[in-house]
């Protein structure tokens, strides 16, 4: 074994090897980072769609979830890298493919472009969006359906129950599985190796493909997630519980 | 590209996708199968009362389960001829990609398997192995006869949904350049430069397979259940 490898200066990046692996963990959080932000925001609408009413908002919120989490993650991701350019109008698939790379030079070491950046973010945000939808849904659902029947009897108008009474409830209950569903993200976010993006996974297997110390690399890229999965555990359990609901998360809990 | 669809190269190369489908498909059962025999006996060490089962099993769970699949895909695949190498005095070559992704996929499966036997075999009370071991059983069979024919039935709709969530996993086997059904189409398309077409169909044979697991997986749920009160 030989853990030197990591101080020696790597091909390219005018780095060590350890630049390597650093460049790779920015990465990875960047695209999971940018990606929590999609899966939540379009995540969170679909699932209080789920929720409503309104037929025509649940049917679309249903055909939403069904398509994303029926469908591999990695062939979602070749869609939106390799054919979503292909069926654009052509000025604007060309645009994606040729121009929208040079509109920014990643920083950081990055030998991959902004589309591929772009597209994996966009890949892992809306296929995640489908799982938190499901969170959504479920945490909203488990709140008794009095809460909703009082909030209308008192002259609240829906979007007003949702706001004040339903949502403030559901958003605490759904705090432990919402953090699952990061850690699943950030694990997810190696899948984005396949379209070019050199994260985490990517760079150790770089680095053991120009060094031969396959064993080092993998294990020091285990070492970085096993320790990113743990401080993110231990972070969303002190944020839990913060905003408890005395006597209320534990009957409400499980996953 | 632009312009038309072509839909005839699917057609054409009928064949290979055909030929990846079934490497997708032996890949799934192999790794179900492997998934819940190992899984099952990770949960059993996971519940021991012997620390020197329990803790291995649980470190080597948690650790599968906080690393990305194509981690562990990469890890196995590494780990695998090394360690036959070892044990047989043959060189690595001698196991081929297709072994080492099993090994992966088992190995990957059997710790989320674990997870979900594990809460299984702690939906039993307590008082059932109890009353089995006051007959007279031993371990093996208080397991056998008593705890997991219970336990599987209550987790059966659990471990169906994963096993669709494994059947598109096994797309993952792309990284080690193994021809799956994704592998396929994507070779396909490099030959003709229709990976629209190819992707996109792709796309649509998974979604039609794992669409109509999943509801006959919710149906099957919605029979196992317990009548509400």
């Amino acid at each position: 074994m030989d853990w030197k490898v990591f101080l020696e200066q790597a091909p390219s990046g005018g780095m060590t090897y350890l630049g390597w692996l650093w460049s790779g963990l920015f990465w990875t959080v960047c695209v999971s980072a940018c990606a929590w932000v999609i899966a939540s925001v379009v995540g969170g609408i679909v699932g209080v769609a789920r929720t409503t009413p309104l037929g025509w908002a649940r049917a679309a919120g249903t055909a939403y979830v069904e398509l994303f989490r029926n469908i591999p993650l990695l062939v979602q991701m070749f869609l939106w890298y390799f054919v979503m350019p292909e069926v654009l109008p052509q000025a604007l698939g060309d645009w994606l493919k040729q121009d929208m790379p040079h509109l920014l030079t990643l920083p950081f070491a990055a030998q991959f472009s902004l589309w591929e950046f772009t597209a994996a973010v966009l890949c892992l945000g809306l296929y995640t969006a489908s799982r938190v939808a499901e969170q959504v849904r479920s945490g909203i659902q488990s709140l008794p359906k009095g809460q909703t029947n009082a909030g209308l009897a008192l002259g609240l108008t829906l979007p007003q129950v949702y706001r004040h009474v339903t949502l403030p409830m559901a958003m605490r209950i759904v705090i432990p599985p919402m953090t699952s569903e990061f850690l699943t993200i950030f694990k997810n976010s190696s899948t984005a190796l396949t379209i070019g993006v050199l994260e985490l996974t990517a760079q150790s297997r770089q680095i053991s493909e120009y060094t031969f110390k396959t064993f080092e690399a993998f294990t020091a890229a285990t070492l970085i997630y096993i320790v990113i999965t743990m401080t993110v555990i231990l972070l969303m359990r002190t944020l839990e519980r913060r905003v408890a609901v005395p006597g209320y998360i534990a009957q409400a809990g499980g996953h | 590209m632009g312009g038309e669809f072509d839909w005839s190269v699917v057609w054409k190369y009928r064949a290979v996708l055909w030929d990846g489908m079934v490497t997708s498909l032996q890949l799934f059962a192999i790794a179900l199968a492997g998934g819940i025999f190992f899984g099952t006996l990770l949960a059993m060490a996971r519940l021991s009362r012997w620390k020197a089962l329990s803790v291995p099993a649980a470190g080597f769970v948690n650790l599968i389960r906080a690393i990305p699949f194509i981690m562990a895909i990469f890890w196995f695949y590494f780990l695998t001829p090394m360690i036959v190498g070892k044990f047989t005095g043959q060189q690595g070559e001698a196991v081929g990609p297709f072994t080492s992704a099993i090994v992966a996929f088992i190995m990957v499966e059997s710790a989320y398997y674990s997870e979900i036997i594990r809460a299984g075999i702690q939906s039993i009370p307590r008082g059932q192995p109890w009353a089995a071991y006051a007959l007279g059983m031993n371990y093996w069979q208080s397991m056998g006869h008593v705890v997991l024919p219970q336990a599987f039935r209550n987790m059966l709709p659990v471990m169906l949904t994963q096993a669709v969530i494994l059947f598109q996993d096994t797309s993952l086997v792309y990284v080690v350049a193994l021809k799956d059904f994704l592998g396929a189409a994507s070779k396909a398309g490099q030959l003709t430069g229709r990976i629209v077409e190819l992707y996109l169909f792709v796309a649509v044979v998974f979604f039609v397979i794992c669409f109509a697991a999943s509801w006959a997986v919710k149906r099957l749920q919605a029979r196992l259940a317990v009548p509400s009160r």
